[in-house]
């Protein structure tokens, strides 16, 4: 007989914990009970990257918004009002403007916000934005005068100075202290600490997994009632968790199953999903939308030749990108106006005739041109929910207009690095690409980073074309919201003869909470002051 | 996950010689295994072949208006030359309106010509690593080393890491995952090889002075061809739920590429709402699949009956 | 003995050096580009550049590639490209949730298939032998993500018993750490269990008709007891083998159904490293998960002398 009788007794331990487990499982009911007083999201992507003023991300924008304050922010009517600045004066020949803080406001570390703070987190962020960038040329000088007054003196006039300074997307000019705004504004900062409502938990952070926010106990809110991004930015919750769940399909099954509270982007076709059920709600947090684009590589063959960049706009149409990418009507709108349908700039000077997939058109001008057939590089990003059908169709559309299209796919991190290169497509570059802008980035010529047409200097794109480079300096100039209206329609006939980028159509994701969730706050940005968590929902 | 049903042989295997070849072409063809697996997979091979034949569209062919739509829903959309087509979708289709049953009839073709050329290349590759391993004693430790540090790294990692790191396509795909399963076949091999040495036989063709080629050719080959079968058969399987894995996480074949894997990416973020995207790809793979390893093991025990008890 | 298992552990060196320079050298020779990345947007080419020299890809490989080595050989796996944190520290925060779901998911393969394909081969060839071996072939055919959503659908949205995604720690309690592994624990058990149960089967079957098994039964002892207790440790060789290599499976099916349920483990950070391109990160989790593969195997090994005293080395 066998000495040891060790197999039993493994089976014997398997099954046991086999049968306590099971019987754990039972008892243990619904899924974990969690403090009403957690805010569980699940955001469009992870916290990577920690510094909103390095990087144009959205994300981080969003973050930038859960722990900075901003001097002024933009209102629900689209106005711009003081956040952090307590009032401010221009003098009468429009060249001197003085700000005076409001008093009270303190940093993460209880240290109290000045004036010696605030000039540099303005000269880091005006370093790497470009609204910052152009308004900064017209800038002689920014001047403490106390520790709450400081003082901004301009060369000449401009309409856009309290506009930038209440930018309401990335890349937004947060404050921070003054040590970390000193920050050589090419490197990313690498502690955390801002006056805004909540505190970020530095500790909590584990990338891939989740981001921990707290509420600051020493924000001093303004009396205003919330509205967009400005008015008193009230934390009714102790905690928010940032949670990343990469499956959407997965993300809203959490939510309906009450794991989660909060999604802030479910894709488009998830919605028959989360409509029905009673736990559910669908909030419309971002009135202003996005706007796909498609973005030309100027500085190679063949989107270097104007005729050629207008042929597609030919080919092109916004329907079939609309309905491929979002599908439901109700959450998108065919809009040739490049500065956004439903606001001050919108016109559809010079796009009558174009993209209506008029390909006898396209051909023609293709053959004018003298393309030769060459294979255009489309990149196609491949896990971004908003995009994956974007590049599709746009090979689709641009083939049936006498285009040859090499659509190569690949993640976004690589279409990121692919599109800063210069290079022939042969050579790793690229020829054209979709992507995405927040409506509330691209409201005018000067702000959307596209139209920026100086060569080299320009966004990934490159364009090279003086004539709207003219345009744009007219527009910073500009004082009256008649001239700005004429220059931006200027600027869109020009574009209609010479594009630095198509737009693709407007669209519109709404935001979905648990039915317990309430009080989110419409705005150019997803914000999480002022949002209450009930016991109702489960 | 990788499915591997073989058991990767540890060395002291010999090699079983090939039994005249009309017994085994009879068992063979009474193995209820081989039979039942061979008959599907050659039914889904030749789905692929005519699949431009049977399929109603093209597996690229997009449409924005005939999104999502459920089995047997109509479409039509306009030709270039202005005429109106219908076309019923027999398996619905996907979130940019392509015809899904054409998907997965292309599917066929693709995921059977990753899952064959990564067995035939894998089974080449790893033949002469295998037999330069076993036969010239100086070459045997530097191959083994290295093919020990392959086999240590987890194969699905292997061929992510690979894959992810230069461009996406086909012959990539097919690179990253042969590479993980070569170690496995020069293994085998090798002790095959490093047993048939023993023999007399060989012994005495090395003493006549027979060239070193012609020897292998001759007499040591030959005796791989079984177990190679096998496992090939093994790897081809593997290989296909590999590709749809790469797929699923979406650093495999260009989407674009109708293999049964992409179709079931693009399905899995609606798979509440239209469960027939990941259902019907689904079960081609699966059914091809288990017809690859029911033909494996009929194979394994016809031609090379010790294999599983060799572990 | 003792010098046995040093011989051993001496013999994972040279592997592990050489999976180091496989990793090391299958990252630097392609093309992309992870100052790029990290530059992002607006980057000029200066600003690639310098970044470009701050991470030391400027240097030539051999050079990159030893700094790395000592570096590693010192315990440091360097910054992670992206995060502002150490390598180390993002890894090991993701040790837990991988370790549980695995140790689990060996619990639950084990404990099914081993009485699964015991009783396969002692009723060989009746029907219950026919289903075992039929849903072991069927285990290796359907993709783990098929068998998760499935799983997920009938038993988290239908039936609503466990939650659709997530991980609790076990510092948050067991009751709550179990229930959320319990699905991702099945789905990824699948594979093992045809795998284990197919083992089980055929080494059984070798054991039943050996001769000590027929004096047992022919002594009168119960059948349950011939099979468990003779049979079974005889058995145990092969099956513990099969465990062994099954690892390498595992960290396979981990990537994917950590994907599948949001489980923020080892998986998950790989998929995300390699798609950000982080070198540092990559290198890491390929060299650890080698090493537990290489390790593990050398246990199995040595528990070969603990199931079958026969083996000595």
């Amino acid at each position: 007989m066998q000495p040891v009788n060790y197999s039993r007794r493994t089976v014997l331990i398997g099954a046991a914990a086999l049968a306590g487990i099971l019987s754990f499982a039972a008892i243990s009911g619904s899924a974990n009970a969690q403090d009403e007083d957690t805010l569980r999201v699940v955001m469009q992507a992870d916290v990577r990257i920690v510094d909103p003023i390095w990087t144009t991300s959205y994300i981080v924008r969003d973050h930038g918004y859960m722990i900075y304050d901003t001097l002024f922010a933009m209102d629900a009517n689209g106005e711009i009002q003081p956040q952090m600045v307590d009032r401010y004066t221009v003098s009468e020949d429009k060249l001197t403007y003085t700000f005076t803080l409001r008093g009270g406001l303190l940093w993460h570390d209880n240290q109290p916000v000045t004036t010696a703070d605030i000039i540099p987190s303005i000269k880091r962020w005006a370093a790497r934005d470009a609204l910052g960038q152009t308004v900064m040329t017209f800038v002689t000088s920014i001047e403490a005068k106390d520790d709450l007054t400081f003082e901004i003196k301009l060369k000449e006039p401009t309409g856009l100075l309290i506009f930038a300074l209440g930018k309401p997307s990335s890349n937004v000019p947060f404050m921070m202290p003054k040590r970390i705004a000193e920050t050589d504004p090419n490197t990313q900062i690498s502690e955390f600490i801002g006056s805004g409502p909540f505190v970020f938990m530095s500790d909590e952070w584990r990338p891939g997994d989740k981001a921990v926010y707290t509420k600051f106990e020493g924000y001093k809110p303004r009396s205003e009632a919330p509205s967009g991004l400005t008015g008193g930015k009230v934390a009714k919750v102790s905690r928010v968790e940032w949670r990343v769940i990469a499956d959407q399909q997965q993300a809203v099954n959490a939510l309906l199953n009450g794991e989660i509270d909060i999604i802030q982007q479910p894709g488009a076709d998830l919605f028959p999903l989360l409509k029905d059920d009673p736990s559910i709600k669908i909030v419309d947090w971002n009135p202003y939308g996005y706007q796909f684009n498609l973005r030309f590589n100027q500085a190679v063959k063949p989107f270097d030749n104007p005729k050629i960049r207008q042929a597609a706009l030919y080919a092109l149409n916004q329907e079939d990108f609309l309905q491929a990418a979002i599908g439901n009507p109700e959450y998108y709108t065919v809009c040739k106006a490049m500065f956004v349908c439903g606001t001050q700039l919108e016109t559809i000077a010079g796009m009558e005739d174009k993209l209506e997939s008029n390909f006898a058109k396209s051909k023609q001008l293709l053959a004018d041109a003298g393309y030769d057939g060459e294979p255009v590089v489309l990149l196609h990003s491949t896990d971004l929910p908003a995009l994956t059908n974007i590049a599709p169709v746009a090979k689709s559309l641009l083939e049936r207009g006498g285009f040859v299209v090499d659509m190569q796919s690949m993640d976004w991190q690589t279409v990121l690095s692919r599109r800063v290169r210069k290079e022939p497509p042969s050579q790793g570059g690229w020829n054209a690409m979709a992507t995405y802008w927040s409506s509330a980035d691209v409201l005018n010529p000067v702000m959307g980073a596209f139209f920026n047409a100086s060569g080299d200097k320009a966004a990934f794109g490159w364009p090279n074309d003086p004539e709207m480079e003219e345009l744009r300096r007219r527009f910073v100039r500009a004082d009256a919201l008649e001239e700005q209206k004429g220059i931006a329609e200027a600027v869109q006939l020009r574009e209609a003869e010479s594009p630095t980028h198509i737009v693709l159509g407007q669209f519109n994701l709404p935001g979905a909470t648990r039915s317990n969730v309430s009080g989110w706050i419409p705005a150019a940005a997803p914000v999480f002051w002022n949002i209450e968590k009930g016991n109702g929902g489960e | 996950m990788t499915a591997r049903t073989s058991i990767a042989p540890p060395a002291e295997i010999v090699g079983a010689p090939v039994a005249s070849r009309p017994t085994v072409w009879r068992k063979l063809r009474k193995n209820p295994s081989v039979l039942l697996g061979a008959t599907i997979v050659l039914i889904m091979l030749f789905i692929g072949l005519i699949a431009p034949v049977i399929a109603p569209t093209d597996p690229t062919a997009i449409n924005p208006a005939a999104r999502n739509l459920l089995p047997l829903a109509e479409s039509s959309a306009r030709l270039e030359d202005g005429t109106r087509a219908t076309i019923v979708h027999l398996m619905g289709t996907d979130s940019l309106g392509r015809d899904v049953y054409t998907r997965v009839l292309y599917g066929a073709r693709v995921s059977i010509l990753v899952g064959i050329t990564v067995a035939l290349v894998s089974v080449a590759i790893g033949t002469i690593i295998g037999t330069a391993a076993g036969y010239f004693r100086w070459l045997d430790s530097l191959i083994m080393r290295i093919m020990d540090g392959l086999m240590a790294i987890p194969a699905i990692l292997l061929a992510i890491a690979l894959v992810s790191l230069s461009s996406a396509g086909i012959t990539t795909v097919i690179i990253a995952i042969t590479v993980p399963e070569v170690p496995r076949i020069v293994r085998l091999v090798r002790s095959i090889v490093l047993s048939v040495r023993e023999e007399p036989y060989v012994e005495a063709a090395i003493t006549v002075g027979t060239p070193v080629l012609p020897l292998l050719i001759r007499h040591v080959l030959p005796n791989t061809i079984a177990p190679l079968i096998v496992q090939g058969t093994f790897v081809c399987a593997s290989a296909i739920l590999v590709e749809a894995i790469l797929s699923f996480l979406g650093i495999g074949i260009p989407p674009e590429t109708p293999t049964w894997g992409n179709i079931m990416a693009e399905g899995r973020q609606l798979f509440r709402l239209f469960p027939h995207n990941i259902l019907f790809p689904g079960i081609f793979l699966a059914v091809t699949v288990l017809a690859v390893n029911i033909l494996g093991d009929g194979l394994r025990d016809t031609l090379d009956p010790k294999m599983e008890k060799r572990a | 003995m003792i010098s046995y298992i040093l011989r051993r552990l001496a013999a994972t060196i040279p592997v592990m050096l050489i999976v180091a320079v496989l990793v090391f050298l299958m990252l630097r020779l392609t093309p992309s580009d992870p100052a790029a990345i990290i530059a992002g947007d607006n980057a000029t080419s200066e600003q690639i550049l310098a970044i470009r020299a701050k991470l030391g890809l400027d240097q030539p490989i051999v050079t990159q590639f030893f700094t790395w080595l000592g570096r590693v050989l010192s315990g440091d796996f360097g910054n992670s490209f992206f995060f502002k944190k150490t390598v180390w520290e993002l890894v090991s925060n993701r040790i837990e949730p991988t370790l549980s779901l695995s140790a689990l998911t060996m619990v639950f393969a084990i404990a099914i298939a081993v009485p699964l394909g015991a009783i396969a081969a002692y009723r060989q060839g009746t029907l219950i032998d026919r289903v075992v071996m039929g849903f072991s072939v069927l285990g290796f055919s359907v993709p783990v993500f098929v068998i998760g959503y499935v799983l997920v659908y009938v038993f988290a949205i239908n039936l609503g018993w466990f939650p659709v995604q997530g991980y609790q720690r076990l510092a948050s309690g067991i009751g709550p750490w179990l229930q959320s592994l319990i699905l991702p624990a099945v789905t990824l058990s699948v594979i093992y269990i045809a795998l284990i149960a197919r083992m089980t089967r055929t080494s059984m079957l070798d054991v039943l008709s050996e001769d000590y098994i027929r004096t047992a039964r022919a002594k009168g002892q119960t059948e349950a007891k011939v099979l468990f207790r003779h049979a079974l440790k005889n058995a145990a060789v092969p099956i513990v083998t099969v465990v062994g290599i099954g690892i390498a499976l595992l960290i396979g099916g981990v990537v994917v159904t950590e994907s599948v349920y949001s489980i923020p483990g080892l998986g998950r950070l790989t998929v995300d490293a390699v798609l950000a391109r982080d070198f540092p990160v990559i290198q890491a989790i390929i060299l650890l998960f080698s090493l537990v593969y290489v390790l593990i195997n050398l246990i199995v090994d040595l528990s070969y002398t603990i199931f079958d005293p026969r083996i000595r080395h």
